[in-house]
């Protein structure tokens, strides 16, 4: 079964130069650019909103709706946040390496959406060979006239920066990101007050918008929103990219519509898992999100909606399947020490139990676990994310805390007699 | 060293050219403290790392206190605010390369380079570290060296690597070589070569002049 491709379409079709402006104009680019200079930042929020596009950076909000809280005050900035680095994320690497003026095409549409004339991408420290593309692209279209002042033979000037960052997950978020654009520790900001929106990078009005998000932007314009709506499934709209890694046979990223069920990615997309092995557990939606299990979760729709009735989230698209020979205590000892290693230390119980979370688990992996630590570990979960639930309380400024708490919901839940047998039987079973 | 003043008013540790580059970079963003980031990996060009000087000359640079500077420096993982190889080893041992063997892969650098993670070797040619999610992971598992990528990795192929660093010491390295070299499984088809890479254990990017560019 094959389905249609919207964003990694040219990519596809066109591997050897995808990422120069001359095949992205011959295949029809920067007509949507165009095309915007010519509407209302009415007409294009209420595009955006309509066509139901979610933003792609994990927290799974309408970006029409984030547009349409900026606040009225100029100057306003546009930041694009290509810091990607949620453990089991790949799919903007591709999109800033592969078709990087489908981006530039999409921030010039969201910039005159958002009357900002400057625009920074900042793209994570360690993606150098992106950012090199990415300013490649920059250059070629300030060449062009679609960049700098006076775009596409307009009076409306648009200059954009490539910024890189330093390894810090964290930035990710976008106040936190903010910070870090202004030369700052990566920390995130309280909200209120500091909506971006309202009061974001140099205490301007500032959209925030992910890589993939901006990158369908020129689709929605040239396509239509009706024809748009019409790639996705129900309230579902449009391609979503999945970053599929781990014990599958055909790692990789996949654009696909929702509504798949996870049988049908894990073994039809994603070419089932290696070694003859059986399915264990998967990742729905990045390392926050709380885990799958094949016995209550192989054929549910892979919706929003449906992700989020069972207690878990689409997020990054990232899905990282494990098979049977996985011991679920290193896998969450993984996870717990990603979210302890970025933990900004601003707030107590994510910097305190973040760490305390990772010794934990250390230790009964390493046959020293007591009795109690499965009620300790909920225990200082619970002191990060009040009541356990999802979606998480947060005690903390951001969601980065009650992110490492998923791991611990998920292995209390689905996988106890193993912790267990860790515990009593000295160390690993695996 | 030119005698030139940097607009701290005092003399600058930095080379004209150098100097003429943290211009450029200062120009790029509205308020000038935001050039701190790129002005730390310009700082770490001229040194091979983040020195005290070298962060005390961004200071002066942007207007802040070289504390202020060492607070942001600090924040950040690839800030390496202490003596780093010419070839940083970054080893992902994060969930997906974890599943697929990366711990593998780290011990098999660890113990072909004598180096063990979060160190440097006498002759400070080689730093090895572990690193968190590098975005790798379809092609897990995947190391860095200076931050150009090599996805699929084989812990055979991992000491090959150390043992080519150090025979070859190439000047740039550049990531197609290397996964042509040592690579296996891709994240995705690279598709296009590219000439240049990285010179040092810092990213590779034109306008901050770090690395060399086709």
């Amino acid at each position: 079964m094959t389905y249609p491709l919207l964003i990694t379409k040219r990519m596809t079709e066109h591997p050897s130069d995808s990422h120069t402006i001359e095949r992205y104009e011959r295949t029809g680019g920067y007509g949507a650019a165009r095309k915007a200079m010519g509407m209302t930042r009415d007409q294009l929020v209420e595009s955006v909103k309509e066509s139901g596009l979610i933003g792609r950076g994990g927290a799974g909000f309408s970006a029409g709706m984030k547009w349409s809280f900026m606040a009225p005050n100029r100057p306003s900035y546009l930041v694009i946040n290509g810091d990607e680095s949620e453990p089991g994320t790949f799919k903007d690497r591709q999109l800033l390496e592969r078709d990087p003026h489908q981006m530039l095409e999409g921030i010039i549409i969201a910039a005159v959406a958002n009357e900002a004339h400057h625009a920074f991408i900042y793209i994570r420290g360690e993606y150098p060979k992106p950012a090199r593309r990415v300013q490649q692209a920059v250059d070629a279209a300030y060449a062009k006239g679609y960049l700098g002042s006076g775009i596409f033979g307009t009076d409306y000037d648009l200059e954009v920066t490539v910024h890189l960052g330093g390894g810090a997950y964290i930035c990710g978020e976008e106040t936190a990101l903010i910070n870090s654009l202004e030369g700052l520790r990566g920390e995130p900001r309280l909200k209120p007050p500091y909506f971006p929106a309202a009061k974001g990078l140099y205490m301007q009005p500032t959209i925030v918008n992910n890589v993939e998000t901006v990158s369908n932007l020129p689709h929605i314009l040239d396509m239509g929103v009706d024809a748009y709506k019409a790639l996705g499934h129900d309230a579902d709209t449009g391609t979503f990219m999945f970053s599929v890694s781990g014990h599958v046979m055909k790692p990789g990223n996949y654009e696909l519509p929702h509504g798949l069920t996870w049988r049908e990615l894990i073994y039809d997309v994603a070419g089932g898992i290696r070694d003859g092995r059986e399915l264990k557990m998967w990742i729905p939606g990045g390392a926050s999100a709380p885990w799958f299990v094949p016995d209550d979760h192989l054929d549910l729709e892979i919706t929003k909606d449906a992700t989020g009735k069972a207690l878990s989230m689409l997020g990054s698209g990232a899905v990282v399947v494990m098979d049977d020979s996985t011991c679920v205590i290193r896998a969450a000892e993984r996870l717990v020490r990603f979210f302890a290693h970025e933990s900004c230390g601003q707030c107590t119980p994510c910097r305190e139990g973040t760490t305390w979370l990772e010794m934990i688990l250390r230790r009964i992996e390493s046959g020293q676990g007591r009795d109690i630590d499965v009620d300790l570990l909920l225990d200082v979960s619970d002191n990060i994310s009040i009541g356990l639930g999802w979606p998480p309380k947060m005690t903390t400024i951001c969601p980065l805390g009650p992110s490492a708490v998923s791991p611990i919901i998920s292995i209390s839940k689905y996988f106890k007699d193993e912790v267990m047998a860790h515990i009593h039987g000295g160390g690993c079973p695996l | 060293m030119s005698p030139q003043t940097n607009p701290a008013g005092t003399t600058s540790r930095w080379s004209e050219a150098t100097q003429q580059r943290a211009r450029e970079i200062i120009a790029r963003y509205p308020q000038k403290r935001s050039a701190v980031m790129p002005l730390l990996y310009l700082a770490m060009s001229e040194n091979g790392w983040l020195t005290e000087e070298g962060m005390a000359e961004v200071a002066d640079w942007v207007g802040i206190t070289p504390a202020q500077v060492q607070s942001v420096a600090s924040f950040y993982t690839m800030y390496k605010r202490e003596r780093t190889g010419t070839y940083l080893i970054s080893c992902c041992t994060s969930i997906s390369c974890m599943l697929l063997g990366g711990d593998d892969i780290l011990h098999a650098v660890e113990d072909e380079s004598g180096v063990p993670h979060g160190e440097t070797d006498a002759d400070g040619e080689i730093s090895v570290e572990h690193a968190e999610c590098i975005g790798a992971c379809g092609g897990a598992p995947a190391v860095q060296v200076n931050y150009e990528l090599i996805e699929g990795l084989t812990p055979e192929k991992a000491r090959e690597l150390v043992r080519w660093l150090r025979s070859d010491k190439p000047e740039v390295v550049n990531p197609d070589d290397m996964q042509d070299r040592f690579g296996g499984q891709r994240s995705f088809d690279w598709a296009i070569r590219e000439e240049g890479g990285a010179t040092g254990p810092y990213p590779a990017f034109g306008p901050f002049g770090t690395g060399r560019e086709s």
